[in-house]
């Protein structure tokens, strides 16, 4: 039997409030939203905060929306809401791609966009996701100050973020510049962590130029999830099969995977370069614009 | 502390630790112990019930946060009529056989015909993605939750 050690519990009644109990305890405080990353370390004694701060209650921190030519992810939306936006999976198509793998439904009913990103787990599919497109986190402090994030900076390290111990993430910004975005992973079995996994978003000219690119790498160890000089050299180049098989050579070279029991690193080296093609062919085929 | 949450219908308080896990809570405390417990680690889906009308892994939940919510459970499942189709599909295509996954099937299936009456068998196999069957196969039981779909008669 699995039972964390002692805490003390409380639900959060504001965001100010969830803050100033952070600010309280400090680095022994957590936030706890769908909990599914969070209980389970705490079970095996790999987390044991103080002090566990509860926001479900927090419904200014849910919902998703289309404003000012930006999709707004409130940090509490579940994984199962995401993918029940139709607009969000019609507009950036990565986000859904990712969300169908993450886990299982029950799992989806409860886990959070934000609680995800906050693991900072170096497997996660959604880091990857919000990477290539750029995407912005909101951090809100203890003096109700909101300061912007790019997810690009977000992730410190496996399990460290840039939010402070007395900053709660309020919302994930991802401005609509791609016209085509996918991810591709390959896991053992349905729902399991990714043995790796890309993401891609571009923005084609009407040509078949590449105007711009994100390419995001789960679980192989790319420097905050981004395949830079792979999005560096495609860039400008038009698209087609031989652009983006040098982005996948680019983007396995420069990647740093470990041997685990998902596999060794030549294989998950080789996953690197072959889903990053197939996730730039997926996105490109959504732009719509001819391409190859 | 205390809490307060609303199980198949019914009130009720109790004095807990913020640690107790709501899976433990139905099953010691409330005597609920048709939600099984298994993997301990939300990968075998054993304890889904349902909280707030959505299926959740109760391994995963604690008791605290489940304080205010509307929690229902296998228990929860019978009508005044008798048992849920899903219940009787489960029994005529014989889409059991140990039992352990059993009442997290039923639970995760009725909700699935509540929002999708008429699922195909993918929707079938990916609604019950979370809960993990080591006798059947699956066979049985997406064919159960076909039956009960086209009524669940006998």
């Amino acid at each position: 039997m699995q039972v964390p050690a002692q805490f003390e519990y409380r639900r959060a009644t504001s965001v100010q409030d969830a803050v100033a109990l952070l600010a309280r305890y400090g680095s022994e405080s957590r936030v706890v939203a769908g909990g599914h990353s969070l209980i389970p370390m705490m079970k095996l004694r790999l987390a044991q905060p103080e002090l566990l701060v509860d926001i479900n209650d927090l419904a200014e921190l849910g919902g998703v929306r289309v404003v000012d030519g930006e999709l707004r992810l409130g940090a509490l939306l579940r994984h199962a809401e995401l993918l029940a936006c139709a607009e969000a999976g019609e507009r950036v198509p990565v986000l859904h791609d990712a969300e169908r793998v993450i886990a299982d439904p029950a799992v989806r009913n409860r886990g959070t966009v934000g609680g995800s990103v906050c693991q900072a787990d170096p497997s996660e599919d959604l880091s990857a996701a919000f990477c290539a497109l750029r995407a912005v986190a909101v951090v809100r402090g203890t003096d109700g100050h909101e300061r912007e994030v790019p997810m690009r900076a977000f992730f410190r390290g496996p399990y460290e973020t840039a939010v402070g111990p007395a900053e709660l993430l309020v919302e994930l910004r991802v401005s609509l510049w791609s016209t085509g975005s996918a991810y591709v992973k390959v896991d053992r079995r349905s729902g399991d962590w990714a043995v790796a996994a890309a993401a891609a978003a571009l923005r084609l000219e009407p040509d078949g130029t590449v105007a711009d690119v994100g390419i995001g790498l789960t679980a192989v160890g790319a420097r905050g999830f981004v395949a830079a000089e792979a999005e560096d050299d495609l860039r400008g180049r038009a698209a087609g099969v031989d652009a983006f098989a040098r982005a996948g050579r680019l983007a396995a070279a420069h990647c740093a995977p470990v041997a685990d029991q998902r596999g060794p690193v030549d294989y998950k080296r080789h996953l690197a370069g072959e889903l990053t093609v197939r996730a730039l062919a997926r996105a490109a085929d959504r732009t719509g614009v001819p391409w190859r | 502390m205390e809490v307060t949450l609303t199980v198949n219908g019914r009130e009720h308080t109790r004095e807990i630790e913020p640690r107790l896990l709501l899976v433990h809570l139905l099953r010691d405390d409330l005597g609920l112990t048709g939600t099984h417990w298994g993997c301990d680690t939300s990968n075998c889906g054993a304890c889904v019930v349902w909280m707030d009308e959505l299926p959740v892994k109760s391994c995963t939940v604690l008791a605290a946060m489940a304080g205010g919510r509307r929690v229902r459970t296998v228990e929860g499942l019978e009508g005044p009529s008798g048992l849920d189709p899903v219940q009787t599909s489960f029994i005529a295509c014989h889409g059991l056989q140990c039992g352990f996954c059993t009442p997290a099937m039923l639970m995760t299936a009725r909700w699935l015909l509540d929002h999708d009456p008429d699922p195909s068998e993918d929707d079938i196999r990916e609604a019950v993605s979370g809960v993990t069957c080591r006798c059947t196969g699956y066979e049985n039981i997406v064919r159960a939750i076909r039956h009960a779909a086209a009524g669940g008669s006998p």
